[in-house]
């Protein structure tokens, strides 16, 4: 409890300085904010203790167990499943296609109407579903073979900024910050676990060194993918 | 009442990222590996306690933090604030007169980012992983610095219109040349905090302040400037990352040569 209300201590003092002293305003509601403010660090204790007993366990006892079987095909089709379906359903990305749709409109690259722009934002989401499946199979791969991730990074570097030349102006924004959307809180502690239960159970992989990672490609490949997506459509 | 509706809602938002993923574990669990799982009650308590866990931080947030952050980055922004009355808007804008906005958006960047869930669940896991050598608190802060930077160069970039691109390319490099001279074991983690930092806290509270940015600095367009932050904020915790490491690395060795 006390942890979790120190790690909230830093945002209550940004916003009562900036309320107090920058905007000269009293903090309005004290009561909902003490309220909110319990919920939250009760929330975040509950979810620290959830994730030790059941999030973490699962994800590495199921490493293990493909590790066990020795199916390299079910494990990447797991991985696959793992990133498309975290990501296909997450609010942020929804959020996120639903404004570059709006753009899209704006650019008269879609008509205005209503379905046009919700088809537009179907498919532009289940784009980013799709590069986040194919960025953890990729990842599971790597952990696989143990090789060095730096390569992949710095390869999928160049592809950004080549394709950034390519790229329709309007929806390099919304693919630069496709990549920071696609990962949940929940998708976060589950994958981690996955790839350390990975890199562990096999022989000659260092957890450090080759059980990281995944998370960096799933924020890199939809950067890729939507600009891909945006040459395509425009 | 309203919060009850509320919490009702954050539930039920919170049980719909839950629901594919473990429809995924599960099916792959019984009808692939076909083994039970072990202390199979243990881990469901334990999604269970995420799931409420979440729902009560969520509500939390929109309860309390969320709507005056919101407000806040709203009324930074304003040009009545920026330039003291509404008739001593300046013609053109010159990007210091935003100053409070970067503290602002370096501040909320740093203190959202230290509250953020998943990099706590990552912080935990890395700790465990390298057997303490990597602190669970040195390295949500290296992050939250990180965090903080982006978001805070990000609103300079909106302010003064500057094309997103270059920033990333040079930042693409920076990494790279770091990763050259970092020590190994924490290049991964360092490429994985650029994704763990941007979620539920951070994001609704940056969309704010770069939509605020975008809407009231003159010549700026919604849909075309109010992007980037959030790429801004993954791409610098990872130089953040590498430079905690290569300084921990780089304060042991002067010790060791001082004691040795």
């Amino acid at each position: 409890m006390t942890g979790s209300f120190r790690d909230l201590l830093p945002i209550i003092l940004v916003i009562a300085f900036f309320q107090l002293a920058v905007l000269r305003q009293p903090l309005p509601n004290l009561a909902d904010l003490l309220v909110g403010t319990l919920l939250v660090v009760m929330g975040l204790t509950f979810f620290v203790y959830g994730l030790e007993l059941g999030l973490f366990p699962i994800g590495e006892t199921m490493a293990h167990a493909f590790a066990r079987k020795g199916s390299v095909v079910w494990l990447l089709l797991f991985a696959f499943a793992l990133g498309f379906g975290t990501t296909v359903a997450e609010p942020a990305l929804i959020a996120v296609s639903r404004e570059a749709a709006q753009v899209a409109a704006e650019a008269g690259v879609v008509s205005r109407d209503e379905v046009a722009m919700a088809g537009y934002a179907v498919k532009l989401r289940l784009t980013v579903a799709v590069s986040v499946g194919l960025a953890i199979v990729i990842g599971v791969f790597r952990i696989l073979k143990g090789w060095p991730i730096q390569y992949f990074i710095i390869a999928g570097y160049l592809l950004v900024v080549t394709m950034t030349t390519f790229a329709p102006r309007s929806i390099i924004g919304i693919a630069y910050d496709s990549g920071g959307v696609t990962t949940s809180t929940i998708t976060v502690p589950l994958v981690t676990a996955l790839g350390v239960g990975l890199a562990s159970s096999i022989q000659g992989r260092n957890p450090m060194v080759d059980g990281f990672g995944l998370i960096a490609f799933a924020s890199l490949t939809p950067m890729i993918f939507v600009m891909a997506f945006g040459i395509l459509v425009h | 009442m309203s919060w009850l509706t509320g919490m009702v809602g954050a539930g039920l938002a919170t049980l719909r990222d839950v629901l594919p993923i473990a429809a995924i574990i599960f099916g792959f669990q019984f009808l692939v590996i076909r083994r039970p799982i072990p202390n199979l009650r243990r881990v469901l308590v334990g999604f269970l306690y995420v799931l409420l866990g979440l729902t009560l931080f969520l509500e939390g947030l929109e309860q309390a933090l969320f709507p005056l952050g919101r407000l806040m980055a709203r009324q930074l922004t304003d040009p009545a604030f920026i330039f003291g009355s509404l008739d001593a808007v300046a013609a053109a804008v010159h990007w210091w007169d935003y100053y409070w906005v970067y503290l602002f958006a370096f501040a909320i960047g740093f203190s959202t980012t230290v509250a953020e869930p998943s990099l706590l669940a990552v912080a935990i896991k890395a700790n465990q992983v390298s057997g303490g050598a990597i602190g669970i608190w040195g390295l949500r802060i290296a992050v939250a610095l990180g965090v903080a930077i982006g978001i805070a160069l990000g609103s300079f970039r909106i302010v003064t219109g500057y094309p997103l691109h270059w920033f990333i390319i040079v930042g693409y490099i920076v990494v790279v040349v770091q990763t050259w001279y970092a020590p190994r074991l924490i290049i991964p983690l360092a490429y994985d905090s650029g994704g763990v930092t941007t979620s539920t806290v951070t994001v609704p509270l940056v969309a704010a302040l770069g939509l605020g940015l975008a809407e009231t600095v003159p010549g700026r367009n919604t849909l075309i400037d109010g992007f980037g932050l959030i790429a801004f904020a993954s791409l610098f915790p990872i130089m953040t990352v590498m430079a905690y490491a290569q300084l921990s690395e780089y304060t042991a060795r002067r010790h060791r040569k001082r004691t040795g």
